[in-house]
């Protein structure tokens, strides 16, 4: 079926209403008597809540309610959890403080929520949120993650003294500093992962309600994963059971990690619906997305890297300090460490890692998984280090990290930070991509940009990340509080369509097209008889949800093993019908045949039996309808090299990335478009990072100062380049589908590549993202400040 | 936020001291100054409306007095409420000197804005406290030397000055602080003047830290 199958580039299925204004997303659902949700915020960076007056708010038009995290505490609502325990080098887990949905002794970060009112309409709610007077006691404030732990630091949580939450270590220190005197050289740099705010196009909204005629909830939320989202609200919050909550999360218009995490204002507008008795309905708008949303990126990182004299790479070293913000989030502590420090290796055979990383509560908010969530970092620490390392070698920076590759013939390779990569060819995505890049005539490109004035740079990255997220056991020895399998329901449907339900989510992947392709082309039907459920946990089985480039690796392992299902009852009816042994029927291309004979039944024709059961097996169940559970047996490991070329005006300093190659192992690939459309969007969000983004808070007073589209700059389709995407293929050697995913790669890769362009085009070694003109300016025509 | 500037007003030190004893001019000159109001010798509160683009809203502010040194200068700080635009608090020394024939107003704030004040207006409330400081004194130049202050508005007005009128009041260019320490201790009961004066830092400083 090379049109519709696996390989082919279907058109994306839901564009159609998404381009028509037909989605449906949280914000669009309205119900009956429903009333609306102003969260009162902390204008402080840090202050003890001395009192709430909510006299006069409560006695304005249209209110109906104004609470507090007293009313909370009153209704035993409990802390928002973080889900993965992280032990400290001393075996102790991290420090875990609480983080009330709304805040009942003190505000940590400024947009924290104090209060919230409930009104019957929105701007009414809004209006007396001027009215809630909020009695604060100011208290000195820490946003800088390099200065949380200086000791005149104020403290934000009792139970983490210092604002340390963990100091974790991984890989041994002695070997480290064996291998480091053996050195013939040693690198060192000092980075800094800037911060970055999420910036979905949907804000994240919430809509709770409760019937009261069966004691539940429905949730309607810009989940991610409705049935993690569930698990944590009725199992750790509310302390309830399951089957009282209802979760929805329909159409999401984007959610790159932020709407994976359980968040005070979707708790707050299921718990309130019950107080008031009516539907409670929240959307955020811009200003406090900014404020809320749980930001990605910021570390504080040191790393040291050991060569032989032939830059052979004999140790790596890397001390990160890592702000968590001001609570923990969902997932918070399981990023800068089990997401992080593992892929330290790389692609190369660095024989000895040792990482320590602190992770440190500050005045910010809070911080979690976003796009690429720790690997990111990883990538820009290691491939930043090597191209520090091949200018201070004076080695050509594809010949230094040819030299350091993991080669075909080492996998499955164990590396020293914990991961076994199952398989790669890193030297066949180095060598597409320099011919792509035509790398040998770069110098001629540079001599034509000096003639025009300019200054032209390359900067590679060899990325490597952790995908498929991720093997139950493993996470769980490592401190996750949940399992990472997929589930999958495959229901065919009487008269021969396909309904599946998937627990995996989509917000943007493409999902309704890849798993449509997949299953059309498994059980040989027409694509245009599948259909795609997720987001329902009233209808959908039991599933973890969309991050970690994990949809098509484990939730499409699920629904292959469910096809597989599928057809292994069919044939046992076909053989049944066709009055032959289960052993002689053979399926191809949707088509049942006994070997040898031209007798044939269509699984259609099989599943109309299945329903109507008139001429049926006799130890076979009616009905054709499967579910399978898959719980991968390691990470898939995606990778490849990305070349960014840029072109530097140092009259303005204003850069422009005038090509780049982008050559990714994805493993095998369901739909060639939708693959190359996640490889442009992770792209541009990391060159965003590069040139572009940076969250800033006052350093002194903790109060965001990027807190709009006029101080943080996102990426816009004139900030980049016409990609050049080339894939190379070694197929994932443990999932039933070969595949590896594709949905971070880009926000991996580009952040180093571009930097190493930049630094390489200026003649400098090291700079800090983003690369904004002034910064560059500065580079470019005060050499004195490049001589770092 | 930081902001030093010193004006400089074409006339004498007395003159000017009258002006400022002349709560109507000052309720002419400060733009989008509503209320006024003196709750003690040291403090009053003002109520301002201030734009910022698109953004429009009313501020409250208390204003207190300290380190008085009647006529040559003073310490004031502040602190308000934006409502949902947030907070702002912050100080100014302001310091009063005859050069020649006319009158040079040094002064010094800094102010903390949060929440959205912060988040949104950072980037603009410089340039916004800075315009507004230079309407003021544009006006109130224009009131010292330029005749009898217009006593019959006695609701705050905008009108649109030319250019012209704003050569009277010069911004200095100098962005070092002036040297405004006010050691001596005057202690209660400053006179009206004083606090009327104070108003008008104040005021500067509402304009600088609640311009949104």
């Amino acid at each position: 079926m090379p049109d519709t199958g696996i390989g082919a580039s279907v058109k994306r299925k839901e564009d159609f209403r998404f381009l028509t204004g037909q989605g449906r997303y949280t914000d669009d659902i309205n119900r009956p008597g429903q009333l609306h949700a102003y969260f009162v915020r902390s204008p402080h960076a840090h202050a003890t809540i001395k009192g709430v007056n909510k006299t006069a708010a409560e006695a304005a038009e249209g209110v109906v309610a104004v609470f507090t995290g007293a009313d909370m505490a009153a209704d035993n609502v409990g802390s928002l959890p973080c889900g993965w325990v992280v032990n400290d080098r001393h075996g102790d887990p991290h420090k875990a403080p609480p983080h009330f949905p709304l805040a009942r002794d003190k505000a940590r970060y400024v947009g924290d929520h104090v209060a919230v009112v409930i009104a019957k309409t929105y701007d009414a709610a809004r209006n007396a949120g001027e009215l809630v007077e909020v009695d604060y006691g100011e208290l000195p404030a820490v946003a800088e993650t390099g200065k949380a732990q200086d000791g005149s630091a104020q403290q934000l949580h009792d139970e983490a003294p210092n604002n340390l939450c963990y100091d974790w270590v991984l890989g041994d220190e002695a070997e480290a500093d064996a291998a480091f005197a053996k050195a013939h050289h040693i690198t060192k740099i000092d980075l800094i992962n800037n911060r970055l705010i999420p910036n979905a196009m949907e804000p994240r909204a919430a809509l709770g309600e409760y019937d009261g005629g069966t004691d539940s909830f429905t949730l309607y939320s810009t989940s991610q994963n409705p049935h993690l989202l569930k698990l944590i609200l009725c199992a750790f919050v509310f302390g309830m059971n399951e089957n009282k909550l209802r979760v929805i999360a329909p159409d999401v218009g984007g959610g790159f990690g932020s709407k994976i995490f359980c968040y005070a204002e979707e708790t707050v507008c299921m718990w309130a619906s019950k107080k008031v008795r009516a539907p409670v309905k929240w959307t955020a708008d811009r200003s406090e997305s900014f404020t809320s949303d749980a930001h990605g990126r910021d570390h504080v990182t040191h790393a040291e890297l050991a060569m032989d004299e032939n830059g052979k790479f004999l140790g790596m070293k890397v001390d990160t300090t890592a702000n968590m913000g001001a609570y923990l989030s969902s997932f918070s502590t399981s990023v800068p460490t089990y997401l992080y420090a593992t892929l330290l290796a790389g692609q190369y055979t660095t024989p000895v890692i040792f990482a320590n990383v602190k992770a440190v509560f500050t005045n910010t908010a809070p911080v979690d998984a976003y796009r690429g969530a720790g690997r990111p970092e990883a990538t820009y620490v290691v491939e930043r280090l090597v191209e520090v390392a091949a200018r201070e070698m004076g080695i050509d920076p594809a010949e230094i990290r040819r030299r350091n590759f993991i080669q075909p013939d080492q996998f499955p390779y164990q590396t020293p930070v914990a991961l076994q990569y199952d398989i790669g060819d890193y030297e066949a995505s180095m060598s597409k991509a320099l011919e792509m890049i035509d790398y040998d005539g770069f110098a001629a490109r540079r001599s034509a940009s000096e003639a025009k004035g300019k200054l032209r740079g390359i900067g590679f990255s060899s990325y490597i990340e952790a995908c498929g997220i991720a093997p139950s056991a493993v996470v769980g020895s490592l401190g996750a509080g949940v399992g990472l399998w997929e589930s999958a329901q495959v229901r065919f449907n009487a008269t021969g369509s396909v309904s599946v339900f998937t627990g995996s989510h989509s917000h943007g992947q493409g999902h309704e097209t890849t798993f449509s392709q997949l299953v059309a082309e498994t059980l040989g039907i027409p694509i245009e008889n599948v259909e795609i459920v997720h987001g329902d946990t009233g209808s959908i089985p039991m599933g973890m949800g969309t991050y970690g480039s994990r949809s098509l690796a484990v939730g499409g392992s699920a629904i292959s093993r469910a096809c597989d299902k599928i057809i292994e009852k069919s044939r046992k009816i076909a053989a049944h019908l066709m009055e032959a042994s289960v052993e002689d029927v053979e399926f191809d291309a949707g088509t049942f045949r006994v070997a040898g004979t031209d007798k044939e039944k269509s699984i259609a024709e099989i599943a109309f039996t299945a329903y109507v059961p008139h001429n049926y097996p006799e130890d076979v169940e009616p009905g054709l309808d499967e579910t399978a559970f898959y719980d991968p047996l390691n990470f898939t490991y995606p990778a490849g090299l990305h070349i960014c070329e840029v072109e530097i005006d140092p009259a303005t300093g204003v850069t422009e990335i005038v090509d780049w190659v982008a050559v990714d192992d994805f493993g095998k690939v369901i739909n060639p478009m939708v693959v190359e459309g996640q490889v442009h969007g992770g792209i541009a969000q990391g060159v965003g990072q590069a040139l572009l983004e940076n969250c800033v808070y006052d350093k002194d007073s903790g109060q965001l100062l990027t807190g709009s589209y006029m101080d943080y700059c996102m990426p816009r389709a004139d900030d980049l380049p016409s990609f050049r995407v080339g894939l190379t293929e070694t197929a994932c050697t443990h999932n039933p589908l070969g595949v590896k995913g594709c949905g971070e790669a880009g926000a991996i890769a580009a952040p180093a590549a571009t930097i190493n362009a930049i630094t390489n085009a200026l003649g400098i070694l090291s700079m800090d993202m983003p690369a904004s003109p002034e910064k560059v300016w500065r580079l470019a025509n005060e050499p004195k400040m490049a001589a770092e | 936020m930081k902001m030093t500037g010193q004006y400089r007003i074409e006339a004498t030190k007395e003159a000017v001291w009258t002006a400022l004893n002349d709560v109507e001019v000052l309720r002419v000159c400060i733009p989008g100054v509503e209320e006024i109001e003196k709750t003690s010798d040291t403090s009053f509160t003002a109520k301002v409306r201030a734009k910022v683009g698109p953004v429009s809203a009313r501020f409250a502010g208390n204003v207190t007095l300290s380190d008085l040194d009647p006529p040559n200068g003073y310490t004031i700080s502040g602190e308000g409420k934006g409502g949902a635009a947030g907070f702002a608090k912050g100080g100014a020394k302001v310091h009063l000197e005859e050069d020649g024939g006319a009158t040079l107003l040094n002064y010094d704030v800094d102010a903390q804005v949060g929440g959205k004040l912060a988040q949104i207006g950072s980037r603009l409330i410089d340039g916004t406290a800075k315009k507004m400081a230079d309407d003021f004194f544009s006006r109130f130049a224009e009131t010292v030397s330029g005749g009898a202050p217009e006593t019959e508005a006695a609701a705050p007005q905008e009108p649109a000055h030319p250019a012209a009128q704003q050569k009277d009041a010069v911004p200095a260019e100098s962005t070092s602080a002036p040297d405004a320490d006010a050691d001596a201790d005057v202690g209660a009961g400053a006179s009206m003047g004083v606090w009327v004066t104070g108003i008008l830092v104040a005021v500067l400083i509402l304009v600088a830290i609640f311009a949104l």
